[in-house]
């Protein structure tokens, strides 16, 4: 497998105040399942939005998909950022548009011509279990179905790397369970996961995944499998 | 792709005209109307005074004898008529003469007794311009009490001061296109902040500055050419107006300010470049703006 993210000694500061995350140093294999977890204010947002291209590194180096992504020209970013799904914290979903629309905006971004983005995004409803609520805006959802649209907007144009924080952090547990089980299927078709939680009762309900854990800004690796090559005890992760 | 079809203008929800810039737009557009149509006018005007009426002047045989004065008028249409540059001559005859007199005169203008010299119109080309000393020369050998008025002499300063009220009319409106494009950029920026959040989630998604730019400068675009076009509409009932008072007046020189069908043309077409303007402003606040994020 192929290290699909790879981190050295990143560091991220904001503004001229202690560094929010120091010495990260990682890699992230190919189609593997990644748990992100922390306490609160470890960090865990600030490394998914560097993981996401929303936020340089103040040090180091960055690769995803094997370029060098800290030196980027500008305008190669968004080259990058439709290879990678984003599931927000809180949604992001646009409110005035429906959650056809919503669901369709990436193939939109991406060119797709109208008539070939219908059936897609049908289908796409229909497996986060939305298929009649097509035309519902944002504010007409429930919390869980707003996610679920969040994270069909996430999948649609099949990301090499799907990037979710606290997707769990607004639902019931049946609805996290549900939601765990959609990144599941999503990981066997070989997208690389990345799942910030701080809930770590999720950690266990997905049996192949990894786990990374933010504390004080720093990385721990309980399991090894952050290392790349991963350690040969962790190799069956992922 | 982004920016074409009905389903991405969804995408910007605010409803056509929202907030003040079409309507400033509509005002910069009815000052800059009229500023143009000014500008135009007197350009014109100047050009017209300055070729037409400058290149006239009027012969006039001031001589108290009746009998000298008419046999000097026709030694001075035979000599004019054999000059080279000379392409018209108009002897005023006595009732065109009387028709001068009589708003300074009154009736007294019409006494036949009344000695009047003999006035000659002539109309000459840029060559005969070029070579009035000659002609006048020749002209007082045949006629020795003969005078030349020569019209572009009195007409100099008038086209002077007309040509620095169109100059001035042209400064007025670069001035408008200035403040049409400095409102376009605050509509702009304001737009940008209204839907910061949508923007930031296109960006994540993998839009390019250039979709982004293109939602907003159709927007304002359209903004802009729907105000403009209620200025213009404006603009032209005042100038139509304003003609109309011109016309009333009856003056020669008043009556030389006139739109040919050209300046009308421009003043149609302004709408249009004002659209394109707010187009291409739009476009590069927008991606000025995204530039600055990551």
């Amino acid at each position: 497998m192929a290290g699909i993210v790879q981190f050295e000694n990143v560091g991220l500061r904001y503004g001229t105040g202690a560094e929010t995350l120091s010495d990260l140093s990682f890699s992230l294999a190919q189609g593997s399942f990644y748990f992100l977890t922390g306490p609160s204010g470890a960090g865990k947002t600030s490394l998914l939005r560097m993981l996401y291209l929303s936020q340089r590194p103040s040090r180091g180096s960055i690769r995803l998909f094997g370029e060098d992504v800290v030196q980027l020209r500008r305008a190669r970013l968004p080259g990058f950022r439709r290879r990678i799904g984003v599931v927000f914290q809180d949604f992001r979903l646009i409110p005035h548009l429906s959650a056809f629309d919503n669901i369709a905006l990436p193939l939109r971004i991406a060119g797709v011509d109208e008539r070939d983005l219908v059936t897609p995004v049908r289908e796409m409803l229909a497996w986060v279990g939305l298929a009649d609520r097509a035309s519902a805006r944002p504010p007409t959802l429930s919390g869980g179905e707003q996610q679920r649209v969040a994270i069909a907007r996430a999948v649609i144009g099949r990301p090499e790397i799907l990037v979710a924080d606290e997707p769990t952090g607004n639902v019931d547990p049946e609805m996290a369970a549900r939601l765990l089980h959609l990144f599941d299927a999503l990981n066997t078709l070989g997208t690389t996961i990345v799942v910030a939680t701080h809930d770590i009762h999720l950690l266990s309900r997905v049996a192949s995944a990894n786990v990374m854990r933010l504390e004080h800004g720093q990385l721990q690796d309980p399991t090894g499998a952050l290392r790349y090559p991963p350690r040969a005890d962790a190799e069956g992760h992922g | 792709m982004l920016g074409a079809s009905q389903a991405d203008r969804r995408l910007l929800p605010e409803g056509r005209l929202a907030g003040p810039m079409p309507w400033v737009i509509a005002i910069m557009m009815f000052l800059t109307a009229l500023a143009a149509a000014a500008g135009l006018a007197m350009g014109d005007a100047a050009h017209r005074l300055g070729g037409d009426l400058g290149r006239q002047v009027t012969v006039q045989i001031v001589a108290a004898d009746p009998g000298v004065r008419d046999r000097e008028a026709d030694a001075a249409q035979h000599v004019l008529a054999n000059q080279d540059g000379v392409s018209g001559l108009h002897k005023l005859g006595g009732d065109e003469m009387q028709a001068l007199l009589q708003p300074w005169l009154g009736d007294a203008g019409l006494d036949r007794d009344l000695p009047l010299p003999a006035m000659i119109d002539v109309d000459l080309t840029d060559a005969g311009r070029a070579r009035l000393d000659r002609i006048a020369a020749a002209l007082v050998v045949a006629a020795p009490h003969a005078r030349i008025d020569d019209h572009a002499s009195w007409l100099a300063p008038l086209v002077a001061l007309i040509r620095s009220l169109g100059l001035l009319a042209g400064g007025i409106v670069a001035m408008m296109v200035g403040a049409t494009a400095a409102a376009v950029v605050l509509a702009a920026r304001s737009a940008l902040n209204t839907h910061r959040q949508t923007i930031d989630v296109m960006h994540m998604m993998g839009s390019t500055d250039a979709q982004v730019a293109r939602l907003f400068q159709r927007r304002l675009a359209l903004d802009a050419l729907f105000g403009a076009v209620v200025g213009l509409v404006g603009a032209i009932v005042v100038i139509l107006g304003i003609g109309r008072r011109l016309g009333e007046i009856g003056s020669g020189l008043v009556g030389s300010i006139t739109l040919p069908w050209t300046a009308w043309a421009a003043l149609l077409a302004l709408p249009i470049l004002a659209g394109l303007l707010a187009l291409a402003v739009a476009r590069i606040t927008v991606q000025r703006a995204l530039a600055r994020t990551l």
